[in-house]
């Protein structure tokens, strides 16, 4: 699984960061973008929902098979 | 005080959000008007409209092409600046404008700069209810929620703390207050203005390592900013943080204060906190901003005339059923909640990492000096109307009754 932050939706409410700070980093200005490039790690799948639940910009997506079918390619630069 | 209009009678077509009813208890009329008439329309104020649904407050917050943020307070008159800066940039600024003004604003309020004024908080907290130890009522507004914000924005701008009294009657004259004559709303203004230029004065003279020297040694686009632009954004930074965080504390006491299970929940799962910050700022959102019509528009079969007031309820979209299961419930473990109550788009409350702190500490505090309260007198409470609700008066019995 993979998280993705669109920076063109993202307004800064922090509540990805708040919530699961293992997945996402925020950047001086206070706008969020995840973390290692936006693997889940095993065990941290809820979470990952749990920040996309909750951003009120709808600025947070997830690819479920991002993980399978993965070689590595970096996400668009946020 | 409110009052100065005459009252509704009519909410779909007359209301007044500075009516005393709106102010103790705006739910009942949120309910009827999603039901018979999701934009009302009311003469007052030269024209306003209020969109009550999640859908068209969210909408009207992202359309910076039809509505104009130059004024947020909906008053008689309209707004003396002129766009995109308008009389406090960033919250009166349209796009591109907005954009440079905010981003000047956003590192001293990210995440990472807030963080470090936590202990300062808590030990502020604690220092307001050591004060009222053995008292058995408490006023948690006026002993406790509304000195937190007062002093930290005071402490951030390197403003006298001892000012915190003139602080809160600028505040209130701005916001609260917009049922007034134009004519002592300038007056009133002028007064926080000649408060803020003796500040901006002493800082020129000794300048030191706050957001007010910050704010006078900053450029936008390799220019120093105008001193308008600094005052008008000084002005914002106290008036913005001090009602809306006040409100938000004392109406999160106020929940607790009749809901023992929560309270006791919370005591017991300190870790449910931030959950339960979040379902506490939906569930009473104390600010409802707005926008003018820039020109003649037809939203959603509404015929909005330039000029006009558009209310943003962000409070009403917090409790709309079609966007939240359980609504009008206060979920205090709500895993799922995009609440809008610090706004959407744009001018997303740039204070919301600092209000959001010093509502969690200001809770966190209290509940360990207080783990068992209650309403010393439901009648007592008063709550202010206008934009910015939020109790201005509410006992509190310390213990077990
Ligand atoms: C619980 C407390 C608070 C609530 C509910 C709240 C709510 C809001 C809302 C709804 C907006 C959006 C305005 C719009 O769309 O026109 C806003 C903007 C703003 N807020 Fe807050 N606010 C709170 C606390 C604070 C604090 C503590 C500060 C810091 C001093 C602050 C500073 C601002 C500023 C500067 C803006 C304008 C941002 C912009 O236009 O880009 N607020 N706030
Ligand atoms: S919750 Fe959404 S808007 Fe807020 S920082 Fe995270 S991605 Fe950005």
């Amino acid at each position: 699984m993979r998280v993705h932050v669109d920076a063109d939706k993202c307004q800064g409410h922090n509540r990805c960061y708040a919530l699961a700070p293992e997945l996402f980093d925020v950047d001086d200005l206070g706008y969020a973008s995840a973390k290692d490039d936006g693997e889940v790690p095993a065990g941290l799948e809820d979470k990952a929902r749990l920040a996309v639940a909750n951003c009120p910009e709808y600025a947070i997506s997830i690819d479920d098979n991002a993980a399978a079918t993965s070689d590595g390619h970096a996400e668009k630069p946020a | 005080m409110t009052g100065h209009h005459p009252p509704v009678t009519d909410w779909a077509t007359d209301f007044d959000h500075a009516d005393p009813v709106w102010a103790a208890n705006p739910f009942p009329i949120w309910d009827d008007l999603r039901r018979r008439c999701p934009i009302a329309h009311s003469d007052r104020y030269g024209g306003v409209w209020l969109p009550i649904r999640h859908e068209d407050v969210a909408a009207i917050a992202y359309d910076t092409d039809h509505f104009t943020s130059q004024s947020v307070i909906v008053t008689e008159g309209r707004p003396l600046a002129p766009a995109p800066q308008g009389i406090a940039p960033p919250i009166s600024s349209d796009p591109p404008f907005h954009h440079e003004a905010r981003r000047l604003l956003l590192p001293a309020f990210s995440p990472k700069a807030i963080g470090p004024l936590e202990p300062f908080t808590r030990s502020y907290c604690n220092e307001l209810l050591d004060a009222v130890a053995g008292e058995p009522v408490v006023d948690a507004a006026e002993q406790y929620a509304q000195h937190i914000p007062v002093r930290i924005i005071a402490h951030m701008l390197g403003f006298p703390p001892e000012d915190a009294d003139e602080f809160r009657e600028f505040v209130h004259d701005a916001l609260e207050s917009v049922d007034l004559p134009v004519e002592t709303r300038i007056e009133n203004f002028a007064k926080l203005d000649g408060y803020l230029r003796a500040q901006v004065e002493d800082h020129l003279a000794n300048p030191r390592n706050d957001l007010t020297t910050f704010l006078l040694n900053a450029e936008m686009n390799g220019e120093p900013l105008t001193p308008e632009h600094v005052g008008g954004t000084i002005a914002l930074l106290l008036i913005a943080g001090i009602d809306t965080t006040w409100s938000a504390i004392g109406a999160s006491i106020w929940h607790l204060a009749q809901h023992p299970e929560d309270r006791r929940r919370l005591v017991a799962e300190p870790d449910l906190m931030p959950l339960a910050i979040e379902e506490l700022l939906r569930a009473y959102a104390p600010v409802t901003m707005a926008r003018l019509v820039k020109e003649d528009f037809e939203f959603n079969g509404c015929p909005m005339k330039k000029n006009e007031w558009v209310l943003l309820p962000f409070p009403a979209a917090n409790r709309d059923p079609e966007f939240f299961d359980r609504a009008d419930e206060v979920v205090i473990d709500r895993a799922e909640n995009r609440h809008a109550a610090f706004g959407l788009g744009i001018h997303r409350c740039l204070g919301s990492n600092l209000a959001r702190m010093e509502l969690r500490v200001a809770l966190e505090v209290w509940l360990e000096h207080f783990p068992e309260f209650s309403l010393a007198d439901p009648a007592a409470v008063r709550w202010s109307g206008g934009q910015v609700r939020g109790p201005r008066t509410l006992p509190i019995q310390i213990g077990i009754p």
